[in-house]
């Protein structure tokens, strides 16, 4: 769950705030869009949620954690209730697809033995069976992109956060992407996702939520799963 | 913490080495260099050390015994002088002795035979604890009844000591730059190997990796490239100072100039470039990712 209430952000030497007065929620097992153009605020929002930076008012919790108030230590607990998706993968190079979705669940402290049964089983569902030995620059960007799902999904995240995960995919690539984000929200996990993106056409082909952000405020938030031509 | 886990992380650090190869590959050279300079001039500084060491010891004075003085009371003295405190040893050496020994410099020895001993004087050859004092020591045993005079080269101790102390203020001085130096460079060298892995440690924060867990495959590489570091810069010191050393020793000044061999202080310097690699890989590594780990 994400609670945004008056929440208020201004970058360090930043004239205007990137986060402005903003109220939304989202709830357990949610899927949500969140559309707008370029500086409106779209990136601050996933650097809020994943405790990057910290909101300078408001009230900001995030699968029970209070962004206003937590430590700096008790940030990696947090962020291993998140799971996160970037237009440029950011899988680690020298490591091949299998260790990379290893690795997550090594960062909290899952046995060897649950490691090997689990992270064969993620691959699997994001169609990376027979890739598990290759390393990113040895597999398609669409390849890369699914391997990151499964980095994101391995532990079993409350919230899936995607950051622009079709941008450097084609049409067909980013239909397959979101489908499989549909899954994970819909029927195999039940994880909340939130998609930050520009794909129109994507957005309007599923009927989800879609909130609309500009300069830091939402200008609209409507369950049809329309993003509107005017706020691009 | 689960041993797998510190397992995985040792096996990270490993592979990191390998993967990462020109980098550790620069690390272990800067140690290696930083070491061996290092060490180059303080080896000099110790055999600088011993040598002044060893024309210190030979370094004596000559206390002079009363002439009225008979042979037994004047050897009574050397109880009173050797309980001065600066007093390394002293020996006695009679008139008749002394007479001898000046004789024995001398090709011709005949010239000495109408010489009496009374010409000469019961005499101590004194050695000191420490050259810088032996005005003091010359005044001391002027209190002693029965000195009549002392014989010491001031001049030559204060030469000893002035050459010593400038030896160790420059030996001290460029070991502490080089220090700065090594250190400046070093975490230099491994601010750029973690600069080119900023990308990794911020993936390794996004996925919820804690402080520790980022930093102990770091650590791991440092220590074992420290300690591969200091291994390497001790093989090649010895080979250089045995080089150098059969150099002097081979030639006209090596019998003048006493080397000290590398093997009788090989376990220190070895014990030394581990101890220093090993620091250096460890905090190098933990302080130069410090600033990636604020995310």
């Amino acid at each position: 769950m994400v609670i945004f209430e008056n929440v208020s952000m201004t970058y360090p030497g930043g004239d205007a705030p990137a986060i402005d007065n903003m109220s939304f929620a989202i709830d357990d097992g949610e899927f949500v869009f969140l559309v707008g153009p370029s500086g409106s605020g779209k990136t601050s929002i996933i650097k809020l949620i994943t405790g990057e930076v910290m909101a300078g008012s408001g009230n900001l919790n995030v699968n029970g954690f209070d962004l206003r108030r937590i430590r700096r230590r008790k940030l990696p607990a947090l962020r291993r209730t998140i799971g996160v998706i970037f237009q440029d993968y950011r899988l680690i190079e020298d490591m091949t697809i299998y260790d990379n979705v290893a690795f997550a669940m090594h960062i909290v402290g899952a046995p060897n033995r649950d490691i090997r049964r689990r992270v064969p089983y993620v691959l699997d569902l994001v169609g990376l069976s027979g890739r598990e030995k290759r390393y990113p620059r040895e597999v398609s960007g669409g390849e890369q992109q699914r391997a990151a799902v499964a980095r994101a999904i391995v532990n079993s995240p409350r919230l899936l956060i995607a950051d622009e995960p079709t941008g450097n995919l084609d049409p067909a690539r980013s239909l397959e992407l979101m489908l499989l984000m549909d899954r994970i929200n819909d029927n195999e996990m039940g994880t909340t996702v939130l998609v930050v993106t520009h794909e129109k056409e994507l957005v309007n082909s599923f009927s989800k939520r879609v909130v609309a952000i500009d300069e830091g405020r939402v200008i609209s938030d409507g369950m049809d799963g329309y993003y509107s031509y005017e706020i691009q | 913490m689960r041993s797998s886990k510190i397992g995985y992380l040792t096996k990270e650090g490993f592979k990191s080495i390998v993967t990462h190869g020109f980098m550790s590959f620069a690390s272990v050279t800067i140690i290696v260099a930083c070491l061996v300079i290092m060490g180059s001039f303080t080896l000099i500084a110790v055999n600088l050390g011993g040598m002044l060491d060893k024309l210190e010891a030979e370094n004596e004075i000559v206390a002079f015994v009363e002439e009225t003085f008979p042979e037994e009371e004047a050897r009574a003295l050397q109880s009173q002088i050797e309980y001065l405190p600066n007093v390394r040893s002293c020996q006695f050496e009679s008139r008749q002795q002394a007479k001898e020994e000046l004789a024995a410099s001398y090709d011709d020895q005949s010239m000495f035979q109408d010489v009496p001993d009374t010409a000469f004087r019961d005499r101590y050859i004194i050695y000191l604890e420490d050259i810088s004092l032996t005005e003091q020591t010359q005044e001391q045993l002027y209190q002693i009844i029965g000195v009549a005079e002392v014989r010491a080269h001031l001049q030559v101790a204060e030469s000893f000591v002035a050459v010593r102390n400038a030896v160790s203020a420059v030996s001290l001085i460029l070991v502490v730059v080089l220090v700065v130096v090594s250190v400046f460079v070093m975490s230099n060298t491994v601010k750029l190997a973690s600069f080119s892995r900023r990308d990794e440690i911020a993936i390794m924060k996004m996925v919820g990796a804690s402080n520790w867990f980022i930093r102990f495959p770091f650590v791991v590489e440092g220590l074992m490239l420290g300690l591969l570091g200091g291994l390497l810069a001790f093989v090649l010191q010895w080979g250089i100072y045995d080089v150098v050393a059969n150099r002097i020793m081979g030639s006209l000044i090596g019998s003048l100039i006493p080397v000290i061999p590398f093997a009788t202080f090989s376990a220190v310097v070895l014990l030394i470039y581990l101890g220093v690699g090993l620091a250096v890989g460890i905090f190098g590594s933990s302080i130069a990712i410090r600033n990636y780990l604020q995310v």
